[in-house]
């Protein structure tokens, strides 16, 4: 469905160089490294957001660069870390800002329109806060709200960038349920960049691991996960092991590897 | 939505309606419409009429442009910067207007450019130059406007420019120097539909950018990343919310001057009033700006009559506590 194939993109402080990967229709994808290793950038080229230096990123064989970007919005939505409006909305009207891809800047949201937010709001355990404000929500809510605006832009594939990070245990494996059911049930096709390792093993059927703007290893996430791909990450030395109560594989730190963390350019050798 | 739209337009609208048609009936010197528009008594001995026409029309025309300028104005900067205080003052292009009429007024208020009296022209030229210089600072061909370069460059603007006003001050003798202080008090006596025909280009292409960007304006202040996933052209809009938010303070400060405080206290009024989205938020803060400064020119025409105060006393008189009133409520 996506394939970025050889993409390049330079920062100031970093680059991504020459990756590839592919994400089929319906899979859960994890992207995981360590920080600054360019997984929101990445997403930022899956999302149309940011054009690649070289390489192209393509949506079911189409050049994103060649599409309009409201066109990438109908299909492609993205989910930020954290959302912080500058005014007061309330739920509502944040989810229906999701509509804009099929609305534009003059047409303004119908009935119809309506209906899908409602829906969205439904899917996310959140039409009861419809009418509340924003800002008057707590953070596990905050999150299913921005989830739910996404959703509401009826697009087949949702990129999210770390969407538990600043939220509690509990409502971590809330919005990690949201996803697998809109996974599961909706055939929605997801990308997820985190650093919970566990939340990763939990969800995803396959994972992108990512050093120093590199694709490090990519495949099925029993096989990627391993201990040695933890040291590789973050030089930290991990026992990786099934859970049976979990029914995934469950990442426990158990030390930081003897010497200097791997950095962030692949050609360093570590001590 | 749409009704929503409808009933900001209808309720705002009919309001700016009444108070236009009150306002240019009241004032020191009582006045009937009916002899104002009495064709039968020559124009030269009809006292009404050249109130009317001359000294009450233009002025509430003006306080109506001028308000519904300041305060759209406001409205899209403060969803341009994310920063509920952000005003038309901020990025110093009412300074640029400022320091084109002083210096108009000490160098050149004898100079005629066709129809156009000489201290709008410059106070229009200071204007767009000053918008300019900041659009120009905070301009990266790749990347989003920087707001906070924005910002910053507005602030270093303004101190710049105020320490150029206090030069050519000094420059001035006591006349130049009068009339400079009077400009920048804010007044709305234009004393002809003149100066407010001039400014109707410049106010239009103003109101033709900023007609594209309610919705836009609505995600941007969510998350600018978020947007640009959302189909928004980020640069594109910020651009166009930067450009038509300048042109129309550099019409509304040519035409009068830098009427304080107008740009913060409407949009957060209307904001109460009918929420933050803003496809109602821009239309509301258009018409309730233009009743609003008409409403407040009302009170400086009769506050002390005989005597005309200038409208920037009364709106500065009320921005000023409207202001920390806003940061209290804030915290």
């Amino acid at each position: 469905m996506l394939r970025l194939a050889d993409v390049s993109f330079a920062y100031a402080t970093f680059d991504l160089r020459s990756v590839s990967v592919e994400v089929s229709r319906g899979a859960f994808v994890g992207l995981i490294g360590p920080n600054g290793c360019g997984k929101t950038t990445l997403l930022r080229l899956m999302a149309g957001v940011v054009t690649p230096a070289t390489g192209t990123v393509s949506l079911d064989g189409e050049p994103l660069a060649s599409l309009p970007r409201r066109r990438i919005a109908q299909r492609i939505a993205m989910v930020p870390q954290e959302t912080h409006p500058a005014f007061d909305y309330t739920v509502i009207e944040m989810v229906l800002m999701g509509r804009y891809p099929h609305l534009g800047p003059f047409a303004m949201e119908g009935p119809a329109d309506l209906a899908i937010a409602e829906e969205a709001l439904e899917a996310t355990g959140t039409a009861h806060l419809a009418g509340r404000a924003y800002m008057t929500l707590s953070g596990g809510e905050k999150q299913r709200v921005i989830i739910a605006g996404a959703l509401a832009q009826s697009a087949g594939l949702l990129l999210l960038d770390e969407p538990t990070a600043s939220l509690d245990l509990g409502y971590q494996l809330e919005v990690a349920s949201l996803l697998r059911r809109l996974n599961r049930e909706r055939g929605t096709t997801l990308v997820l960049a985190t650093h919970d390792l566990n939340l990763a093993a939990r969800l995803c059927d396959r994972l992108v691991l990512l050093r120093g703007g590199r694709v490090l290893a990519e495949g099925p996430t029993d096989t990627v996960l391993t201990s040695a791909a933890v040291c590789d990450l973050y030089g930290v030395d991990a026992d990786v092991r099934f859970h049976p109560g979990a029914g995934h594989l469950v990442v426990t730190p158990v030390a930081t590897t003897t010497g200097v963390r791997p950095g962030s350019d692949p050609g360093q050798t570590r001590v | 939505m749409r009704g929503r739209v409808a009933a900001t337009v209808a309720g705002f609208g009919g309001l700016l309606l009444v108070v236009c048609l009150v306002a240019p009936l009241v004032g020191s010197t009582p006045i009937s419409l009916a002899r104002a528009f009495d064709r039968s008594i020559p124009y030269a001995d009809n006292v009404d009429a050249q109130i009317f026409f001359v000294a009450r029309l233009p002025r509430v025309v003006a306080g109506a442009l001028v308000g519904a300028a300041l305060a759209t104005a406001g409205a899209v900067l403060q969803a341009l910067f994310r920063n509920p205080l952000a005003a038309p003052e901020t990025l110093g292009v009412s300074a640029g207007a400022a320091l084109g009429a002083i210096l108009a007024i000490t160098f050149a208020s004898e100079a005629r450019f066709g129809p156009l009296a000489p201290v709008p022209l410059a106070s229009l030229v200071g204007a767009l130059s000053a918008m300019t210089v900041v659009y120009l600072l905070a301009r990266s061909t790749r990347r989003p406007l920087s707001t906070s370069v924005l910002l910053l460059a507005g602030v270093a603007l303004n101190a710049f420019i105020s320490a150029m006003i206090l030069f050519v001050q000094y420059l001035a003798d006591f006349t130049q120097t009068y009339r400079a202080v009077r400009w920048l008090i804010g007044d709305l006596d234009v004393g002809a539909m003149g100066p407010i025909v001039a400014s109707l280009p410049v106010l239009l292409s103003a109101a033709l950018l900023i007609l594209w960007l309610p919705s836009a304006l609505n995600l941007l202040s969510v998350d600018a990343d978020a947007a640009a996933a959302r189909g928004v052209h980020v640069i594109r809009v910020q651009r166009m919310a930067f450009v038509g938010a300048s042109l129309a303070t550099a019409a509304a400060v040519s035409l009068s001057g830098p009427v304080a405080f107008v740009g913060i206290i409407v949009p957060h009024l209307v904001r109460l009033v009918v929420g933050v989205d803003h496809r109602v938020v821009l239309p509301a803060a258009a018409l309730f700006g233009a009743t609003f400064l008409v409403l407040c020119d009302l009170v400086a025409r009769t506050l002390l009559n005989p005597v005309e105060l200038p409208v920037g006393i009364v709106t500065a008189i009320l921005g000023g506590p409207f202001f920390l009133w806003l940061l209290v409520r804030k915290r």
